[in-house]
């Protein structure tokens, strides 16, 4: 099963690699992390999307307090709560491929944030599930590169991860 | 006061009572090494090798409740040091290890004997800092000795770079600690307690399963209490040994894959277990599918949540010290009208007691040729049942485990997590510091000992008059009898040849030597060792049987019912 664990963890030096290595380690899956300081810089806080058994995950948060660095975890994906996550898609847009790629991003309320003559960048932000959607409504030949963030996400209403 | 960082740094292992260093100096920490030579109050102990020092502090803290300090300098240092903190971790013992490294501006640049120390042990440590500003020094080790000895216990390593020692500030050892990520629960949810008691109270074939968390908690004694208010059987893991005493009638020996034939019948077939600061290691339960098969109810009390339900499924947790849960289980039992079933426990002693007397642990003594388990029992007669024993990895270690009956926590010391080979004159070197007047012997083997042999050195230089026992039986044993039992005899690379004379190799570091060939002289020699000898290191170099086997045993995969209990089962 498919799970999204939030933490927040002090914002030292090495406290990213403490997680991953904990993933490595003992051989749990990371489907994407993100990580980035909070409103409080002390804090980072962490996104990681991961997939296992109950028991697997069970470990994987229990695994994941123990770390002395972690201040909080909480697996996000067990009540409501929203995903989100940001690409930059660069495409080369010529001719009528112009107006086809400028139609597909109005569609996926995309925005067009870099245009040269011969390439737009696209910039999209939703579920995975979205993002995918974009990628696969877009001829591949006329991908250069993209680049995804990996999942960020919040519950929903009361649900609130702080110390 | 403005202190170097290296003062600092020793300023503060006296703030924290630390009575001894043990470590090797080199170029990044000669600042921490001057600062040492200009005070009296810690005392270093120049080991042999990194890897000593380490298993020598951990050996320190074994034998004592208090946190086991190693110092080491950058890049050769730290990666020698890595085995014994590895080892120190797979256990759970409390210890401090102070690494030098190289200046601050250097690191990166692959410079002269820079290593990623902390990330290197990151995997093996509880947690592990680089100090790069000397004001955090006073800081990181107020937390370094406050991580290594609360919660689940383990080493904590401080990576101090050359500069940040030499640099100067203002110090003061701050009182108290607080770290808002890490708050460790002790006290057992009550509720939880209440529902084991009556689960405990239920119970027609109860059994205490406890581990090294009793010995870590120091609750040998509540335990005792508690098992005798029930009157239920019990068994201690290879770490938790002593921590009830083996001479008791309840006590049904070790389990697992060494263990006896009724603490593993007596496991395996309970409806009710205690599992107390105990981690249902692979080595314990056998193939958890097959432990599963029978139903029981597992009670399970750890300190570390991640043990609970890590490898069996657990019926009711606690999380919390071991002590301060007992003691709270012992509170309700007394203060309630309950107790056991005494129809059902009656009934299930019978059963016990048909097990225990099938007698597994008897083996063929001989006159011409020295039985390992005999001179385990003499090593015990001798020393009265009452002295520190530390081994090393093999039978040997199995066989003292095994005969040496421990009736007290912190005199067994060995390394059960990682097998460390090499672990056992360092650890005794430890105890013997740590205890001048308690009797230490290290019972280990030709092949272990040759592990930190060097170590005959340090003895010497400090006069510890520890006590070696080496049962050399000429083989890796331990592996000679897996190729024995599952290779079809093929005894690939398990023989040792040209062996050193031991006692003669004790002698030329200035000890005493003693080769036993026969039967009839392992007691004379051992009363040797330990009364006219007293205050020498003695090393008894035993010439043992050399195709004895460690039984019973549950091989590999199997689960703990399937017991290879004598020679005559295969
Ligand atoms: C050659 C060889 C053969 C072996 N054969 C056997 C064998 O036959 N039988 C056997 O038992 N072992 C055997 N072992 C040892 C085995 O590998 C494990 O090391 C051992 O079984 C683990 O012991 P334990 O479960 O007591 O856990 P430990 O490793 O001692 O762990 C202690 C547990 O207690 C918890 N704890 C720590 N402090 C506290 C506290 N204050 N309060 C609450 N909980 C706390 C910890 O979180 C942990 O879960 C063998 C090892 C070797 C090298
Ligand atoms: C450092 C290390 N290397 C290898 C092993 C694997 N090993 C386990 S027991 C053993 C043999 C030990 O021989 P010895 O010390 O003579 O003890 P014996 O089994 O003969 O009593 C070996 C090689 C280990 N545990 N540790
Ligand atoms: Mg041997």
């Amino acid at each position: 099963m498919r799970h999204v664990i939030s933490l927040l963890i002090e914002n030292e030096s090495g406290a990213l690699s403490r997680v991953s290595g904990l993933f490595s380690a003992r051989g749990y899956n990371i489907e994407s992390l993100t990580v980035a300081p909070t409103e409080d810089f002390s804090m980072s806080r962490m996104t990681i999307v991961t997939t296992g058994s109950d028991e697997i995950i069970e470990q994987i948060t229990k695994q994941l307090n123990k770390l002395v660095e972690v201040v909080k975890v909480v697996d996000i994906s067990e009540a409501a709560h929203i995903e989100r996550e940001l690409m930059l898609v660069k495409v080369r847009a010529t001719g009528k491929d112009r107006e086809e790629i400028k139609r597909t991003a109005d569609i996926f309320r995309a925005r067009i944030i870099d245009v040269t003559d011969a390439s737009y960048v696209v910039e999209l932000t939703g579920n995975q599930g979205k993002l995918d959607a974009f990628i696969g409504a877009i001829d591949p030949a006329l991908i250069l590169e993209t680049v995804r963030s990996g999942v960020c996400g919040i519950g929903r209403g009361d649900r609130v991860l702080k110390v | 006061m403005v202190l170097s960082g290296a003062e600092i740094v020793i300023r503060c292992l006296q703030e924290e009572k630390v009575e001894y260093v043990f470590g090797y100096p080199g170029g990044a920490v000669l600042f921490l090494y001057d600062a040492l030579f200009q005070q009296d109050k810690v005392r270093h102990v120049l080991v042999r090798h990194e890897q000593a020092a380490v298993h020598a502090a951990d050996g320190f803290a074994r034998s004592t409740e208090k946190v086991g300090v190693a110092m080491v300098t950058s890049g050769p240092g730290a990666t020698n040091a890595v085995t014994g903190i590895a080892t120190a971790y797979c256990d759970s013992i409390p210890m401090v290890i102070i690494s030098g490294q190289v200046p601050v501006a250097a690191i990166g640049q692959d410079a002269f004997q820079e290593v990623d120390t902390v990330g290197i042990t990151r995997p093996c440590v509880k947690h592990n800092f680089l100090v790069k500003d000397v004001r955090d020094i006073a800081a990181t080790m107020k937390k370094a000795f406050h991580l290594a000895r609360t919660g689940r216990p383990g080493p904590v390593l401080v990576d101090i770079p050359k500069d940040v020692s030499m640099q100067r500030c203002e110090y003061e050892y701050p009182k108290e600690i607080s770290m808002r990520s890490y708050n460790p629960v002790t006290k057992g949810h009550s509720g939880q307690i209440k529902k084991a008691v009556q689960l405990l109270l239920e119970a027609k074939r109860p059994m205490i399963y406890t581990g090294g968390g009793v010995v870590l908690s120091n609750a040998a004694e509540p335990l005792t209490k508690l098992t005798r208010l029930l009157g239920y059987p019990i068994t201690n893991t290879l770490m938790g040994l002593g921590g009830y005493p083996s001479s008791d009638r309840q006590f049904l020996g070790m389990p697992g894959m060494h263990g006896t034939f009724e603490a593993n019948m007596a496991m395996h077939y309970s409806d009710v277990l205690l599992a107390v600061g105990a981690r249902f290691d692979d080595r314990v339960i056998g193939n958890p599918a097959h432990f599963a098969e029978e139903p029981r109810k597992i009670i399970h009390v750890d300190i570390d949540p991640s043990s609970i339900s890590k490898r069996v499924r657990v019926d009711t947790p606690i999380v919390g010290d071991v002590k301060e849960v007992l003691e709270e289980m012992i509170r309700q039992l007394e203060s309630g009208e309950a107790r056991p079933n005494p129809e059902a426990l009656a009934a299930w002693w019978k059963q016990i007691e048909q097990w225990r007397d099938r007698k597994c642990m008897v083996y063929k003594n001989s006159d011409e040729i020295i039985k390992p388990q005999f001179v385990i029992q003499k090593l015990w007669e001798v020393t009265g049942g009452d002295a520190i024993i530390t081994s090393d990895v093999g039978q040997h270690q199995m066989w003292a485990a095994q005969y040496y009956g421990f009736d007290k926590p912190r005199r067994w010391l060995n390394s059960g997590g990682l097998g460390t080979m090499g672990v056992g004159m360092p650890y005794a070197m430890g105890a013997k510091l740590a205890n001048p007047d308690v009797p230490v012997a290290c019972v280990t083997g030709e092949a272990s000992i040759q592990m930190n042999i060097q170590e005959l050195s340090t003895c010497k230089q400090f006069r510890l008059p520890i006590k070696i026992c080496n049962l050399n039986n000429r083989y890796l044993g331990m592996v000679r009898q897996w190729q024995e039992l599952f290779h079809g005899g093929r005894y690939s690379e398990s023989y040792m040849d040209s062996l050193p004379d031991f006692a003669r190799l004790a002698e030329a570091y200035g000890h005493v030597g003693i080769r036993v060939d026969r039967p009839a002289d392992v007691e004379g020699a051992l009363r040797e060792a330990f009364t006219t000898h007293r205050n020498e290191l003695v090393f008894l170099d035993f010439q043992i049987d050399q195709t004895e086997n460690v039984y019973p045993m549950v091989q590999g995969g199997k689960g703990l019912t399937e017991m290879i209990l004598s020679a005559e089962d295969l």
